[in-house]
């Protein structure tokens, strides 16, 4: 079962309402003025004070590898990765949801384990090795985890699922090195398969308003058990 | 979010240095950044401490001590053998908060330092005499269903929302902390989070020049480890109430009985002649009754949080009854 037209057509909507509404930004001049220097793509931005003019210990420079690829962003010290990744690099997968570390939408990969991007500062973690959605597919071929979602028809608005399938991914990681979770702790014996209970304590951090749970399992679930 | 300049620190002097001219330390950053967002609080400088070696690091030492780096993340300490096979109460509370991806940011340091999530000390429009003192407390008429039941002064009634610390404060850890200068001490946890009374922003025993950092575990008392937390939605979200506790039953007896509370006052709750009422005590609800009297004595409500007086009762009594039928069986 697969709905390769709906996965598409979420992606056409996203890409053409993100242009509209930098270009309508762009005439009407009405972002705040951090906002739309952040937006100035990195290779413009040459002077790192601009959000803050005249006090240059407000800027930094930081280098990250994105994807496999080597980046330099010169930024705010105030930059979040998300923001990074989103309005300086232009890799829009990685979503904003609360922007406070209770949705999970803006999960991504760090070193190989998931975390929240929202609330990591980019000035911190310079020198780190990131994964986002963006860079899961490999050859032309949908990681494990993302042909599951599609297969399993594992979202309906699809705004959290870059962050479900990032969360996933480093979650079963977790799971295969024996870290316990709640439901394991009261356990008395470790269960040779991921079960339903544990899979939904250890992915709690990631909320679907569209309550399309019972697929994101589902798809999880079967990644789990080929993969294990 | 308030501008401010940052300083990535490669040693303990460095970072003591900064935090004595008045920078905020960076460690997971998942409650500062969320916080500074909100500009409920407003740092000029941030010393990033993420890169001072050795405060990882969980090891034992001769007389069974177990150090925890105050840079441990809390998904390394729940994970860690150690701490699981002798200290199952501390992997238990840790792995009942947050979640996966807070816990692989979220140190050990940052836990004990982490803020109230009080309503009012959230809003920056409300007023609040821990955010800003001398303003009043806006939880004391209302909204306060997640505020403190016990501890707190007619100044503040936030609660301290760890869970881990309730474990810690249970265990009796000791908090190892150096100063600018490099003096270090330890603080016991019955001392480190300090009450309200009339200066709710003073929040530990800390002082400006001093940070955390490491966690001395003692080896744990003899007896099954119990966490319960109960709260709003089966996972992700603070607790009401919890209850951590250690327990060793026989033959019908308690011989060792320790239990705290979290979810309840400014601080983890632990009332030790409350323990010692059931030290050698059959197990009978009546004894229970009397421990869980004297570990909530002078408990107030204040209107929307009435309901954790019984319900913190009837936790303690659940999980002090279940553990006395489970180490029997052991």
């Amino acid at each position: 079962m697969t709905f390769p037209r709906k996965s598409i057509g979420l992606l056409r909507t996203s890409l053409s309402r993100r242009i509209v509404l930098q270009a309508s930004a762009a005439v009407t001049g009405m972002v705040d003025a951090s906002l739309s220097s952040a937006r100035t793509s990195p290779g413009r931005i040459t002077r790192s004070a601009r959000a803050n003019p005249g006090n240059a210990q407000h800027g930094i420079t930081v280098r990250l590898t994105v994807n496999g690829t080597a980046r330099e962003v010169e930024i705010d010290t105030r930059t979040t990765l998300l923001d990074l990744l989103r309005e300086h690099l232009h890799l829009s997968g990685t979503k904003k949801g609360c922007d406070h570390g209770q949705c999970g939408a803006c999960t991504i990969l760090i070193d190989g384990r998931r975390v929240l991007s929202c609330l990591s500062l980019a000035a911190s973690h310079d020198g780190a090795e990131i994964t986002t959605i963006e860079g899961l597919a490999q050859g032309g071929h949908l990681h494990p985890m993302q042909q599951a979602f599609v297969d399993h028809d594992g979202f309906q608005c699809g705004y959290c699922t870059p962050g479900q399938i990032c969360s996933a991914i480093g979650m079963l990681a977790e799971w295969k090195a024996g870290w316990p979770s709640l439901v394991t702790m009261e356990q008395t014996e470790r269960h040779p398969h991921l079960d339903i209970a544990d899979l939904r304590e250890r992915m709690a951090g990631n909320l679907c308003r569209c309550s399309a749970y019972p697929n994101i399992t589902a798809a999880i679930l079967d990644v789990a058990e080929h993969s294990a | 979010m308030k501008p401010f300049s940052y300083a990535r620190t490669s040693s303990l002097d460095a970072a003591t240095r900064e935090k004595t001219t008045g920078a905020t330390l960076l460690a997971g950053g998942t409650n500062l950044l969320d916080l500074m967002k909100l500009q409920v609080m407003q740092p000029d400088r941030l010393a990033d401490i993420n890169r001072i070696d050795g405060l990882r690091d969980i090891t034992t030492d001769d007389a069974g001590n177990t150090h925890v780096g105050a840079l441990a993340t809390n998904s390394d300490v729940a994970a860690h053998p150690t701490i699981l096979r002798h200290y199952p109460v501390l992997a238990h509370a840790i792995l009942a908060g947050a979640s996966g991806q807070i816990r692989n940011m979220a140190t050990t340091g940052g836990n004990l330092l982490q803020r109230t999530r009080c309503v009012a000390f959230y809003d920056t429009a409300a007023s609040c005499n821990k955010r800003q003192p001398g303003t009043g407390c806006d939880a004391m008429g209302g909204g306060n269903r997640m505020n403190a039941i016990i501890g707190g002064s007619e100044h503040c009634i936030a609660v301290n929302p760890s869970d881990m610390a309730v474990a810690l404060r249970l265990l009796d850890a000791r908090v190892r902390t150096r100063r600018a200068g490099g003096a270090t001490r330890e603080i016991p946890m019955a001392d480190f989070h300090l009450l309200p009374g009339a200066t709710p922003q003073v929040e530990t025993a800390l002082q400006g020049d001093e940070m955390i950092t490491t966690l001395i575990l003692p080896p744990a008392p003899p007896g099954r480890h119990a966490y319960r937390k109960v709260r709003d939605r089966a996972s992700y979200a603070f607790a009401l109430v919890s209850v951590a506790a250690i327990m060793q039953a026989s033959d019908g007896y308690m011989r060792t009985v320790r239990f705290a509370l979290g979810g309840i006052a400014p601080r983890p709750w632990r009332i030790e002649a409350a323990e010692q009422v059931l030290t050698g005590q059959k197990v009978s609800l009546p004894a229970l009754s009397h421990a869980a009297d004297i570990a909530l004595a002078g408990a107030q409500g204040h209107g929307d949080n009435d309901f954790k007086i019984p319900l913190a009762r009837r936790t303690l009594i659940h999980v002090l009854s279940t553990l006395a039928r489970e180490t029997e069986d052991e």
